[in-house]
């Protein structure tokens, strides 16, 4: 299962902090997050809002102060890189984020959108970019007649295709893809989740997925990190996190997620904890429920549990008292 | 369900809509029941007209837009349609009342939610100050609020999406109503949130006795909340149904392809 070779994208102990404004203390937004992902893999990255998955995407694409780790793209640091150094790196990372209403200029036509990267990046000389634009639309299903368009002119599906072919434009090895379906209508969800996999295979991309909807991670994901509170919580491949959930929130996620089965959903419903507060329960400083006394010993709060799928030991509520 | 006499009877149901100059019909003469206590599901994609036949019912016009509205809506032996608007005002918030997606868009940022939930008693029962802050911190704590006596004079910023979405549920059964929209209650919250909100709509239905009528998109939603379901597609009802039926054996081919394009959380998941 382990490929010889080194991991795409090495993410170690990256720390975000959010620097205190108006009153309030500063905020570490993400708190020593590690993950890799290899060249082909897509890694799902779960949480809910205010957990840090959005923050780590920026932070591993230098679009955030980094205040802490290390973040390896092909081998290279990028924390440290000089500016122009990054920038040419930046044509191995892309992103796709969430609402292509606003993700596209309003006055530029389809082909000056996917000109532009290639301009930018001077990746192919000028004669060759009606090619490359043409070459670009038809890999995510659009017509290339369609280039004098305006992004009004299409659905937010064909919208979100666009971006996606933008994002492909100079030929990344690794894209964050940041809910990139969540302001979509299901079926469409349903082609544009399927078109990234096709493109993945096509062109060997990696992902770092990143969504607050389960169901959609499980069908995208190889392997799946679930964030809560700046933290890595539970990490492992999508069966080992599905099918074995080993963290108290992770289970929590994934009992509150609606199924379309109705008498299923309804007992799911009739169990949901009618609050949840995994904010109370604070680690004691002692000895951890995995036997280890972090204190003292200095190790991460981390413990593998299985080939591949680790968990974290905080954010567990009490035991209860016997 | 053999209920004597529908709560909510709505007949030939078309809704226009003038935006901008521009006329579009987005519901086109559809027609459905609710009974009383009854949950109902709306369930299609954007711009079937889902929202549009709740906003119909209230004749409450989307923003920056006017609506011209035929057929019938017969409540309580009344024609909602031929209402005069004062008379309406008084079924508006007080027999019908409705949830939104947004809560934080249809609260005062510059006024204490207690406030707020203050003038709608007020408002609707002609209470005291007194007796009305009373009831305030009774719904509060109806709705799960902890600590209401307290956190009436907070601010809606100082409440997280889904404490907003409680408080704005106060609001709206305040009057104890016997229909409550809800459209798309649950979208803009978290997951475990969106459970908790979830529960909490059944469990007032329950002890309010009222009836819902829950749009969404999401078929996982609608699963576990209603008893029956109606499938919008384009300014109709395609398909009606209980609701064990429609997801178990769903006849038209839209909701087929609805419910084959929802991602399962049982599914295979991608080999590592």
């Amino acid at each position: 299962m382990t490929a010889p070779t080194a991991p795409l994208l090495s993410v170690q102990d990256l720390s975000v902090v959010f620097p205190a404004r108006r009153g309030k203390g500063p905020v570490q937004a993400v708190d020593k997050v590690s993950f890799d992902i290899r060249s082909g893999e897509t890694l799902g990255l779960v949480g809910e809002s205010g957990s840090g998955k959005t923050t780590t995407g920026r932070a591993i694409l230098q679009l955030q102060p980094v205040s802490g780790g290390s973040v390896q793209l092909l081998g290279r640091e990028l924390t440290t890189l000089p500016r122009g150094e990054l920038r040419q790196m930046r044509r191995h990372m892309q992103f796709v984020l969430q609402n292509p209403y606003s993700s596209l200029n309003p006055r530029m036509s389809v082909g000056a959108t996917l000109t532009e990267p290639l301009r930018v990046h001077r990746s192919v000389p000028e004669a060759q970019m009606p090619q490359r634009v043409a070459e670009l639309l038809t890999y995510v299903g659009l017509d290339p007649d369609v280039v004098r368009r305006y992004p009004h002119e299409f659905s937010g599906g064909q919208r979100q295709r666009i971006v996606i072919a933008r994002a492909l434009a100079v030929n990344p090895d690794f894209v964050v893809c940041d809910e990139p379906v969540s302001a979509l209508d299901v079926r469409t969800q349903a082609q544009i989740v399927a078109l990234l996999r096709s493109l993945q295979e096509r062109l060997g991309l990696s992902y770092l997925f990143i969504a607050h909807d389960l169901a959609m991670v499980r069908h995208v994901a190889h392997r799946v990190a679930v964030m809560f509170g700046g933290q890595i919580v539970e990490l492992g491949t999508a069966q080992q996190v599905f099918e074995s959930p080993a963290h108290p929130y992770t289970r929590t996620l994934l009992d509150a997620v609606p199924v379309p089965d109705p008498a299923l959903q309804r007992e799911r419903l009739a169990l949901a904890p009618s609050e949840l507060d995994f904010h109370a329960h604070r680690d004691s400083g002692e000895t951890c429920r995995f036997g280890e006394h972090h204190a003292s010993t200095g190790t991460r709060h981390w413990h593998r549990i299985g080939p591949g799928h680790g968990v974290s030991c905080r954010f567990w509520p009490p035991e209860p008292q016997r | 369900m053999a209920h004597a006499e529908p709560l909510l009877q709505v007949r030939g149901l078309g809704a226009r809509f003038t935006r901008e100059g521009v006329t579009s019909r987005v519901v086109k003469g559809i027609s459905f029941d609710i009974a009383p206590g009854e949950a109902v599901g709306f369930v299609g994609e954007s711009g079937c007209g889902k929202s549009v036949t709740a906003r119909a019912i209230l004749r409450l016009a989307p923003e920056g837009s006017s609506l011209q509205l035929d057929g019938a809506i017969h409540y309580r032996g009344q024609d909602l349609l031929q209402l005069p608007e004062a008379q309406m005002r008084d079924i508006r918030g007080r027999r019908i009342a409705m949830v939104f997606q947004d809560p934080m868009s249809s609260l005062n940022p510059v006024m204490s939610v207690g406030a707020q939930i203050d003038d709608m008693v007020r408002r609707h029962t002609g209470a005291s100050a007194q007796a009305a802050r009373k009831r305030t911190v009774d719904l509060l704590r109806l709705v799960g609020i902890r600590d209401p006596a307290r956190r009436v004079d907070d601010y809606p910023h100082q409440f997280s999406g889904g404490m907003r979405q409680r408080v704005m549920i106060a609001m709206a059964v305040s009057c104890e109503p016997d229909l409550l929209i809800a459209d798309e209650p649950t979208t803009a919250l978290d997951v475990t949130v969106q459970a908790q909100i979830l529960r909490l709509l059944m469990r007032l239905r329950r002890e309010l006795g009222m009836a819902l009528m829950l749009i969404t998109h999401d078929f996982g939603v609608i699963a576990g909340m209603v008893e029956r379901v109606y499938v919008m597609l384009d300014g109709e009802i395609v398909e009606s149904g209980p609701v064990d039926t429609l997801f178990a054996a769903p006849r038209h081919a839209y909701t087929r392809a609805l419910l084959d394009a929802v991602p399962r959380l049982d599914s295979a998941t991608r080999p590592a």
